[in-house]
């Protein structure tokens, strides 16, 4: 009987902490040669700090690496590498005006002149190609070829540096689906070469599709390690997601009134090429929540900077029958604010606030052009601190002090101040990305508790969260967002989470069948195992 | 304007251009590794000040030569220390060593030469001598034949003249600076440390991870910066110039930096870039007194007249010049 094989890598205890935040806890985990292994969970479940952990990039706190059954100290980057582990960024790490060969090179080079090693990375890169079918033109420049190409050269790089074990963090996040297929072909080729490979992602349909084994990160802790074959996606949906405990909310029944916002055919590619978002049809209607659900990076974030003003688009947006202007220039987000559609964005630090300046001057901004905020030529900032602090007050911000800077307040507080800032203008819209990421238990309440107030009041909210409790709890319909494209939509009392799990991965089947009313698109693919859909320009 | 007033100005050029290509080429290795350089005008002052006093005071150019190295190296190390350890802000730390090295020679000078912060005047073996090149007109020719070196130069044929009077008859940190160029750019485009260095400057990150210390690579390259602005310090103090006087540095430090990003941070062209900016101060210093269409133009005008065409050019004439990426930033690791 032979005996079991070696892991290639095995962790064991490995803790880290950032801070209060710990970002891994006691975290162990083995992954054969020869195989791909999956590593999935949500955005700040813990896999990207591993993953430079075993980079060398951070070091642990607590915990042992073994590589090949030796255990290893992995304190920097040349440790890993000499350990025979490589690492394709999310972000690559290529120089972008090098070429391919004097990125391959770079940091392997032979000796103290270059042209000998350019004449064997050359000579090596040729047999590389035609072992894993890596074709790509060794003089050409990192900028002027694709990200598909340059991830390429980002695992040739790591061929190069003779690793057996290879790391990619998202490696689909930035490809076309085309890219991606042609990606997963040359992982397939390299795991029947021999190498081991670990995949981080947070598409489950990626992990069906290639991996030998999963593990399942959340919140900082490795929930579980199953074999693929024997797993399905609702199983890992579930694992992924967790069942956290709800949030009450107290919430009569909506009882939403006329559309308030129609829009059609709406289609967002960004300044990369990508497209963020592909047709997308919605409608808002006044007293209802609508929650977008989905995993981050899935077009939402598109979604509420076109509605806001602030991104060009195409398509149309109606608000009570008159079209929206879609160019998105830079006075979009004032003649939003002008009809009325307030906006809290999902990145409070970088775009809801100016850290620097007081909570008096945060509470105003957007709005400071009002005529009842001028003296004359000047801004009458003693009617604005006046007003600052009863709104601070009405909402509980602490210490309810407007000459505070915006970087001393909490997180929650933080918050606190956009969300006053824009439900005190009474908006016929809200549109209200990630309301309470990072923000502490009793304020999430408080902005729920706002949040629904300006429903009940008659006013339509566009709520995008990737938090689904949140999601579920608040609103009255859901829409679930995959890869640019509505999956499915429905009302929020017949949802439930395995089958909002299923959508948000983008996949249809009998879990998202048994909600009630749920209009589910045709882009949801009920087989898992078929390739992502090429829904480019289908509408 | 005669054959041999031109060839006078071309020589003045080379002479005028050789500290700003030191401190130009110095600013390129450090810019290209992203460690932005406004130092190079105080380094430059602190070497021509401390060379300049130690060639007064040992008689010898090379103990003073490495003198101004040191004093230019301790300024730069400052630098890296401010910009790379503690990851500072590279232009304030670079104007802190500008005041300090203005504050600071004028200083000593006062304390050590009681001449209202200047050295005495340098002479013989503390300054560098004009080399005369093989089959040149020099000085000795001149004494042999009992008349003035101009007037024999004067008398010779054109491709001689060219010779005796352009090429010949600089000092050795002229050649060394021209030397620097091919140099610089095989170091740069030809070397495993100038792959790196280039890296360095456009994504540290990449060569972070490829297992290559980011710190150790722009200290050399700051290292180097400081050897070659000590060199153009040196030789303002002790070849261009017989000894140092207050701000003697006179903004060159600036124009090698206007001269960098016309150069488009590249070896070749900061040839190019700074023998243009030494053929107007040549031009400047030759011509003092002109009349154009019959209205004299004032010396003052003259004097200047390097610094507007910088404005000039820097604003108009340099196209599209990217600047090193990551130029400016710390590096701070991130995953």
């Amino acid at each position: 009987m032979a005996a079991p094989p070696t892991p290639a890598i095995e962790l064991k205890g490995i803790s880290k902490s950032f801070g209060p935040v710990k970002a891994n806890k006691d975290i162990s985990i083995r992954v054969m040669p020869g195989t791909i292994h999956g590593i999935i969970g949500e955005n700040g479940a813990g896999k990207s700090t591993l993953m430079s952990i075993l980079y060398g990039f951070y070091k642990a706190d607590a915990g042992e690496i073994f590589i090949a059954g030796r255990k290893t100290r992995i304190p920097d980057s040349q440790a890993a590498i000499a350990a025979g582990i490589g690492m394709v960024f999310q972000h690559f790490k290529l120089v972008e005006n090098f070429t391919v060969l004097e990125n391959v090179i770079l940091g392997a080079e032979d000796g103290r002149l270059l042209r000998p090693s350019l004449a064997k990375a050359r000579r090596e890169l040729q047999s590389l190609a035609a072992e894993y079918g890596l074709d790509v033109d060794p003089d050409a420049l990192i900028e002027d070829i694709g990200v598909g190409m340059q991830q390429r050269v980002e695992i040739l790089k790591a061929l190069y540096r003779h690793a057996d074990i290879l790391i990619l963090d998202e490696p689909t996040g930035v490809l076309t689906p085309a890219e991606a297929d042609q990606l997963f072909r040359i992982l397939d080729r390299l795991r029947s070469e021999g190498k081991t490979i670990i995949l981080i992602t947070h598409k489950l349909r990626e992990i069906m599709d290639i991996t030998d084994t999963v593990s399942v990160m959340r919140r900082g802790e490795m929930t579980a390690t199953v074999t693929t074959a024997q797993s399905s996606p609702e199983e890992l949906a579930e694992l992924m997601v967790g069942r956290k405990v709800l949030l009450q909310i107290e919430k009569a029944p909506a009882t939403p009134g006329k559309k308030v916002l129609e829009i059609k055919a709406l289609r967002v590619i960004d300044a990369d090429g990508i497209e963020r978002l592909r047709s997308i049809d919605l409608d808002l209607h006044a007293g209802e929540v609508l929650g977008i659900a989905g995993v981050a990076g899935n077009g939402q974030t598109a979604l509420l900077e076109v509605l806001g003003g602030i991104q060009s688009a195409t398509g149309s947006i109606k608000m009570n029958g008159d079209a929206l202007d879609l160019t998105g220039r830079h006075s979009g987000g004032r003649s939003r604010r002008a009809r009325g559609i307030a906006h809290v964005p999902e990145d409070r630090q970088s775009e809801g606030l100016i850290m620097d300046f007081t909570a008096w001057e945060n509470t105003v901004f957007g709005y400071h052009r009002d005529p009842k905020w001028a003296r004359g030529p000047l801004m009458n900032n003693a009617a604005i601190q006046t007003e600052a602090k009863a709104k601070m007050e009405r909402f509980d911000v602490r210490p309810p002090n407007p000459k505070l800077a915006a970087k001393n307040f909490s997180g929650g507080n933080q918050q606190k101040i956009v969300v006053a800032r824009e439900i005190e203008q009474s908006p016929d819209v809200l549109l209200i990305g990630q309301p309470t990421r990072g923000v502490d238990i009793g304020a999430i309440e408080f902005i729920h508790n706002q949040i629904i107030a300006l429903r009940d009041a008659g006013k339509a909210v566009l709520l995008v969260s990737v938090e689904l409790d949140e999601i579920m709890a608040l609103s009255d319909r859901i829409a679930v967002m995959c890869d640019g494209q509505i999956m499915g939509q429905g009302p929020a009392a017949s949802a439930d989470h395995i089958g909002l799990g299923c959508l948000m991965a983008g996949m249809g089947g009998a879990d998202t069948q048994q909600m009630q009313g749920w209009h589910i698109s045709a882009a949801a693919k009920a087989d898992p195992a078929q390739e992502p859909a090429q829904a480019a320009g289908s509408h | 304007m005669d054959f041999l007033t031109l060839l006078q100005v071309l020589d003045s050029t080379i002479r005028l251009a050789t500290p700003l290509l030191l401190t130009c080429l110095a600013g390129l290795f450090s810019e290209r590794a992203g460690i932005f350089d406004i130092g190079l005008e105080g380094k430059m002052l602190a070497a021509a000040f401390f060379s300049a006093a130690m060639a007064f005071m040992t008689g010898s150019v090379w103990l003073g030569l490495l003198a101004g190295i040191a004093a230019s190296m301790a300024l730069s190390a400052l630098h890296g220390l401010a910009s790379i350890t503690f990851r500072g802000n590279q232009l304030i730390s670079g104007v802190a060593i500008n005041f300090l090295a203005s504050g600071l020679t004028v200083l000593i000078a006062q304390a050590w030469f009681h001449q209202g912060g200047r050295t005495p005047s340098l002479i013989g073996g503390a300054r560098f001598e004009q080399i005369t090149l093989p089959f040149a007109l020099g000085p000795m020719d001149a004494e042999a034949a009992g008349l003035p070196l101009s007037k024999l130069i004067a008398q010779a044929g054109p491709l001689q003249q060219i010779y005796s009077e352009v090429i010949s008859g600089q000092t050795i940190l002229v050649y060394f600076a021209l030397l620097c160029v091919p140099a610089t750019s095989w170091l740069l485009y030809r070397t495993r440390f100038g792959l790196r260095l280039r890296a360095v400057g456009e994504n540290p990150a990449a060569v972070d991870t490829a297992g290559v210390s980011v710190v150790g690579i722009r200290f050399a390259a700051v290292a180097i910066c400081g050897v070659l602005c000590g060199l153009a310090g040196a030789y303002l103090a002790t070849a261009l110039q017989a000894g140092f006087v207050r701000e003697m540095s006179a903004g060159r430090g600036y124009i090698a930096l206007a001269a960098l990003i016309f150069a488009k941070w590249r070896p070749w062209y900061a040839l190019g870039a700074t023998l243009l900016f030494g053929l107007l101060q040549a031009v400047a210093l030759r011509f003092q007194s002109i009349d154009i269409a019959g209205i004299p133009v004032p010396v003052q005008f003259m004097d200047a007249l390097p610094y507007i065409l910088t404005v000039v050019i820097l604003a108009g004439f340099v196209g599209k010049a990217i600047p090193p990426r990551a130029g400016g930033e710390p590096y701070v690791k991130e995953r």
